[in-house]
C-alpha cells in the first residue's frame, strides 16, 4: 500500500508543467526583448504602482463584502434542517457551474444606465443611478462571482461543529454571544481563511469583469498582464515582471493571514 | 440548536436573490422576440432555433466536454496514484512535493496561464508543435490534479494502516488488497476529486485562453469573443440551456444522494448500536 | 452518486464522439484555411460559398484591434494562414519579417484592385498585402441627445456630454484623435505632442467624459441608447444605422484617418496556397459585393464599385470626395522607440485613475 514510487510520474509532471513555467516567467522577468538581461522591468514598474495599489483595493473590499455577507449566510445555513441545507447548498453551487462570463454578463443588462434596475428606478419615479464603468461595478462582479467560494468552505467547516460541544457550553452558563466568540467563531476559522484565500486571488487577477462591468476604465493587475501578452500593449518581459511581483504580494498577504489563522493546513474544500 | 427566525430566513432570501436575479434575467430575455437585452419585445424561440445553426458554439461546446471529462478522467487517476505516493513519502519531501502541489491552485489563473503558455511556445518551438487541443489538455490536467489529490489525502490519513497488511495476511496480493479493501475505503474522496476537477474544467475560461491556441477554443473563450463583438441574445439561450442541464443534474444527484443515504442509515441502523451514528 | 455520475460522463463523453463522427465526415476535403479577421468585418455566408467552390473549409476567427493582433502573433502560440491588418500594422509586420510573400500567380483577380491602391506607401512593392477594404473614421452620435452641431473631434471632449462618450480601446486610434484634435499629424515622432495628447486623454478621462473604451461594443451601446457619441469606422456606422436611424455620422473637420485593411499571409503560414486560393476568393465580383453590403466598408475592387448601387456609389459616407479625402491622413508605422513611448503612455492612460 505504501509505496512513494507512485508519485514519481507527478512529480516530473510538476517540475515540467508547474516549476519550470514559473521559471520562465522568472526569466522572462529579468531579460528585455532583445534578450540580454536587465533590472529595467522592474525599476520601469513604479509606473503602476496604481494598478498594483487598486486592484488590491478593489479585491480587499470584495473580500470583506463577501465575508460579510458569506459568513452569516454560512451559519445560518448550518442550522437549518437537512433538507434545506441540501437544496440551498445546491443552489449556491449551481451558478459555478454556469460559465463565470455568462455570470457577469448578466450583471450588464442590469446595470447599464438604460438597464433594467434603472428603468425600474424611473418606472417607480426615483432618480437614476450610474453604475455600470464604475470601480462599484466591478466589485460587485466580483462579489457575485465569487461568493460561494466564501460560502461553501465556511459553510463545510460549521457544519462540523459538533452540536454537543454547544449544547455544552450553553449547560455552563454560556450566553449566545459567548457561544459564538468562544467557539463558533474559532472553530469556523479555518473556513474563513480558506474562503478569505479562495476570494481574494481570483479578485486581485480578474481582468474579465473590468471589461465587462468596467467598461475597461479601470485595469487592474490582470488586465495589465493580459495587455502585455494578447493585448494592445505587446511586452511580455515587463507582463512578467508584474505577474512575478503579484504572485510574490499574494504570497506574503496568504502568510500573513495564516500567521493569524495559526497555519491551519489542508484547505477546506467545496 | 435554534432555527432561524424570520429576519434571518429574510437575509438567505435576499442573498438567494442576488445569486439568481441576473441569471433570472438572461433567461427571461432568452425569449425576447427582439435583439435588445433590456427591452421585452414579445416571446420568441428565434435565439434557440440560432444558437442550434451556430456550429462555433456547437463545436466549442464538444471541445469544452471533451477537454473537461479527460481532463478530469486523467487527473483523477493521476491524482489518486500521486496521493498514495504522497502518503507513503517521508515527511520533508512529501511537505516539499504538496507545497509544490499547491501552486495551481493558489496562484492566480492568468499566472498559470501565461506562465503555461510561455512553456508551450518554447517547447512547440523546440519539438515542433503549435498549441491547440492537446496544450490546452495538459494544462487543464495541470490544474485538476492537485484537487484531487488534497480530496483524496485526508481519506488516506483515515485509513487504518492495519487493513491492507491484514488482507495481505489473510492471502490476497498486493494490486488485490488495494482494489478490495484500500480503495472502497478512499473511493468517495476519489469522486469528490473527479467532481471538483470536472467543475474545475467546465468553469475555466483564463487557463484556457493562454493556452489553447487559435484552432482551438472552448466554450468560455467562444463567450468570451462574443462579448467582445455585438452580443447577440444566442447567449442567455446558451445560458439558459446551460443552467437548465446543470439544474436536473444537480437535482438527480441530490435526489439519488438522499436516497441512498437514507437506505444506507437504515442499514446502519439494523446493523449497529444507534449510538454510532451521526 | 458515483453510479449517477459515471452514468452521466459516459453518456456525454457517448454524445461527443457520435458528434465528432458527425462532424467529420464532410465533403471531399482541400484542407482548411484559418483566417483571424476583425470582428463584424465579413459576411459569414460567403464561407460556404468558397468552401462549394474550392473544398477548403474555412476556419474563422476575430480580433478586435491591430495592436492585439500583433501581440498574438508575437506570442508564438497561434497559427494563422490569413491575416488582415491596417496599413501601418502591415509596415510594422513587414519590417519585423512577420509576413509571407504573396505569390500573385495563386491571385489572379488582384488585377480587379483599384489602382490607386496598388503598390501603397505601406507595401511599395506590393509583395505582402492585397486590400481587403478601405475607410475613414468618424464620429458617431445619436442625434436624439446631442441637439450641438457636430463639426469635428471637439464633440468628445465636450463636458456636456459627459458620461456619454466612448472611445477607442486600442493606442493608434486613441492617441490619434487626440493628435489630430491639438493639430498635429496622427505620425507625429514628437515625444512631447504625444505625451501632450495623453494628457488631454487623461483629462477627459478623469472628467467623467468618457463613458468607456470600447472596440466592437460600441455596437450594442450607440444602436441601444446606451451612450451617445463614439468615434469609429464608418462602414459600421451604416451598419449601426440600419438598427437605429437616429444615429448620424461625421467627418470632422480637423481631418481623419483614412484606411486600408489588407489580406497578408504570416510567417510560417501552414497552408499558403489555401490562403491565397481564399484571398483570390475575396477578390471576386461576387463575394466582394456580399461583403460591402454585410459590412458597409468600401471595396477596392473596380467591378464591385461600377456594381454598386448608386445611392452607396455617391454614399458620402462609405465613398466621400476626393477633396473630403485630402484632408485626412493614413497611419504610417513609427519608430520602434515610438512605439515604446506609445504603449508605455497608453498604459499611462488605462491605468490612470
Amino acid at each position: 500500500m505504501r509505496n512513494k514510487y507512485l508519485a514519481v510520474p507527478y512529480v516530473v509532471w510538476m517540475a515540467v508543467f508547474v516549476v519550470a513555467p514559473l521559471v520562465l516567467v522568472v526569466v522572462y522577468a529579468f531579460t528585455a526583448r532583445d534578450g540580454g538581461l536587465t533590472l529595467s522591468n522592474f525599476t520601469s514598474m513604479h509606473q503602476y504602482v496604481g494598478v498594483f495599489g487598486n486592484s488590491f483595493l478593489l479585491a480587499l473590499i470584495a473580500t470583506a463584502v463577501c465575508l460579510a455577507v458569506g459568513y452569516p449566510m454560512a451559519f445560518l445555513l448550518a442550522r437549518e434542517g437537512e433538507r434545506i441545507r441540501q437544496i440551498a447548498i445546491m443552489l449556491i453551487m449551481l451558478p459555478m457551474w454556469m460559465n463565470f462570463l455568462l455570470r457577469t454578463y448578466a450583471w450588464m443588462s442590469l446595470l447599464e444606465d438604460t438597464g433594467l434596475i434603472n428603468r425600474l428606478l424611473s418606472l417607480l419615479h426615483l432618480p437614476t443611478l450610474h453604475m455600470i464603468n464604475t470601480p462599484g461595478a466591478v466589485v460587485l462582479g466580483m462579489v457575485y462571482n465569487f461568493l460561494p467560494f466564501m460560502v461553501l468552505p465556511i459553510y463545510s467547516v460549521m457544519e462540523k461543529i459538533d452540536p454537543k460541544v454547544i449544547e455544552a457550553a450553553q449547560d455552563l452558563g454560556a450566553d449566545s454571544v459567548t457561544v459564538f466568540r468562544r467557539i463558533i467563531l474559532p472553530l469556523s476559522l479555518p473556513g474563513v481563511l480558506s474562503g478569505i484565500t479562495m476570494v481574494f486571488i481570483p479578485s486581485v487577477s480578474t481582468f474579465v469583469i473590468t471589461q465587462l462591468l468596467g467598461g475597461s476604465m479601470t485595469m487592474l493587475l490582470g488586465d495589465l498582464i493580459q495587455t502585455q501578452f494578447m493585448g494592445t500593449a505587446y511586452n511580455p518581459h515587463l507582463g512578467s515582471a508584474i505577474a512575478l511581483v503579484m504572485m510574490l504580494l499574494v504570497l506574503v498577504c496568504m502568510a500573513i493571514m495564516n500567521r493569524f489563522g495559526e497555519g491551519e493546513e489542508g484547505a477546506v474544500m467545496l | 440548536m435554534k432555527k432561524n427566525g424570520v429576519f434571518s430566513r429574510a437575509f438567505m432570501a435576499l442573498v438567494f436573490l442576488f445569486l439568481y436575479a441576473p441569471i433570472f434575467v438572461l433567461v427571461v430575455f432568452s425569449f425576447n422576440a427582439i435583439k435588445s437585452r433590456t427591452t421585452w419585445g414579445g416571446f420568441s424561440l428565434h435565439w434557440y432555433v440560432e444558437l442550434f445553426h451556430n456550429t462555433r458554439i456547437l463545436e466549442a461546446l464538444r471541445t469544452t466536454l471533451t477537454v473537461s471529462v479527460l481532463a478530469a478522467a486523467i487527473a483523477t487517476v493521476a491524482g489518486t496514484a500521486a496521493a498514495i505516493g504522497f502518503y507513503s513519502m517521508r515527511r520533508r519531501p512529501r511537505g516539499i512535493c504538496l507545497a509544490v502541489n499547491n501552486i495551481p491552485m493558489t496562484n492566480a489563473d492568468i499566472i498559470t496561464g501565461v506562465s503555461l503558455m510561455l512553456l508551450f511556445v518554447l517547447l512547440g518551438r523546440q519539438l515542433g508543435f503549435k498549441l491547440g487541443f492537446g496544450t490546452l489538455l495538459i494544462a487543464h490536467i495541470t490544474f485538476d490534479i492537485p484537487y484531487v489529490i488534497l480530496s483524496v489525502l485526508p481519506k488516506l490519513r483515515q485509513l487504518d494502516p492495519n487493513i491492507y497488511e491484514a488482507a495481505q495476511d489473510l492471502g490476497a496480493t498486493g494490486l488485490t488488497a488495494f482494489r478490495k479493501v484500500v480503495l472502497p475505503e478512499i473511493m468517495p474522496g476519489v469522486w469528490n476529486g473527479a467532481l471538483i476537477a470536472f467543475t474545475m474544467s467546465i468553469d475555466d475560461f483564463v487557463i484556457s485562453y493562454f493556452t489553447a491556441g487559435s484552432k482551438t477554443s472552448t466554450l468560455a473563450m467562444e463567450i468570451y469573443a462574443m462579448t467582445r463583438r455585438r452580443i447577440s441574445p444566442q447567449i442567455n439561450a446558451l445560458s439558459t440551456l446551460l443552467f437548465v442541464v446543470v439544474l436536473a443534474l444537480l437535482v438527480v444527484i441530490n435526489l439519488r444522494q438522499s436516497r441512498q443515504e437514507q437506505a444506507a442509515r437504515l442499514r446502519r441502523a439494523t446493523l449497529r448500536s444507534p449510538q454510532k451514528e451521526r | 452518486m458515483r453510479k449517477t455520475l459515471a452514468l452521466v460522463l459516459a453518456a456525454s463523453l457517448a454524445a461527443l464522439l457520435a458528434g465528432c463522427g458527425g462532424g467529420g465526415s464532410g465533403a471531399a476535403s482541400n484542407g482548411v484555411v484559418n483566417v483571424y479577421n476583425w470582428g463584424e468585418y465579413i459576411d459569414e455566408s460567403i464561407f460556404d460559398d468558397f468552401e462549394s467552390l474550392t473544398g477548403i473549409t474555412v476556419n474563422y476567427q476575430i480580433y478586435s484591434d491591430n495592436e492585439s493582433l500583433y501581440s498574438i502573433l508575437k506570442g508564438g502560440g497561434a497559427e494563422y494562414d490569413v491575416i488582415i491588418p491596417s496599413d501601418y500594422m502591415i509596415s510594422r509586420m513587414i519590417g519585423e519579417d512577420m509576413l509571407e510573400e504573396l505569390d500573385f500567380s495563386n491571385i489572379p483577380n488582384f488585377s480587379d484592385i483599384d489602382p490607386s491602391l496598388k503598390n501603397p506607401d505601406y507595401d511599395p512593392e506590393n509583395r505582402y498585402s492585397v486590400p481587403y477594404t478601405w475607410g475613414t473614421v468618424g464620429i458617431i452620435y445619436n442625434t436624439e441627445v446631442v441637439t450641438k452641431p457636430v463639426t469635428g473631434w471637439s464633440i468628445l471632449f465636450d463636458p456636456d456630454y459627459a458620461g456619454q462618450i466612448l472611445m477607442f480601446d486600442n493606442s493608434r486610434d486613441c492617441l490619434g484623435i487626440a493628435l489630430k484634435y491639438l493639430g498635429y499629424s496622427y505620425n507625429t515622432t514628437d515625444a512631447a505632442q504625444i505625451t501632450e495628447a495623453v494628457d488631454l486623454l487623461i483629462r477627459q478621462k478623469q472628467d467623467g467624459l468618457v463613458q468607456a473604451y470600447v472596440m466592437d461594443q460600441i455596437f450594442d451601446k450607440l444602436e441601444g441608447g446606451e451612450a451617445a457619441i463614439g468615434p469609429y469606422y464608418a462602414g459600421d456606422f451604416l451598419t449601426m444605422h440600419e438598427s437605429n436611424p437616429a444615429l448620424a455620422f461625421c467627418l470632422p473637420e480637423e481631418g481623419s484617418n483614412v484606411f486600408v485593411d489588407a489580406m497578408c499571409i504570416p510567417k510560417g503560414a501552414a497552408n499558403k496556397a489555401n490562403a491565397e486560393a481564399f484571398i483570390n476568393f475575396m477578390c471576386t465580383t461576387e463575394a466582394g459585393l456580399a461583403n460591402c453590403e454585410a459590412t458597409g466598408y468600401s471595396s477596392p475592387l473596380v467591378s464591385v464599385q461600377d456594381a454598386l448601387p448608386d445611392e452607396v456609389r455617391s454614399s458620402p459616407v462609405s465613398y466621400p470626395d476626393s477633396e473630403t479625402l485630402a484632408q485626412c491622413e493614413a497611419f504610417v508605422n513609427l519608430p520602434a522607440d515610438i512605439l515604446a513611448l506609445y504603449d508605455s503612455e497608453w498604459l499611462r492612460l488605462k491605468t490612470g485613475s
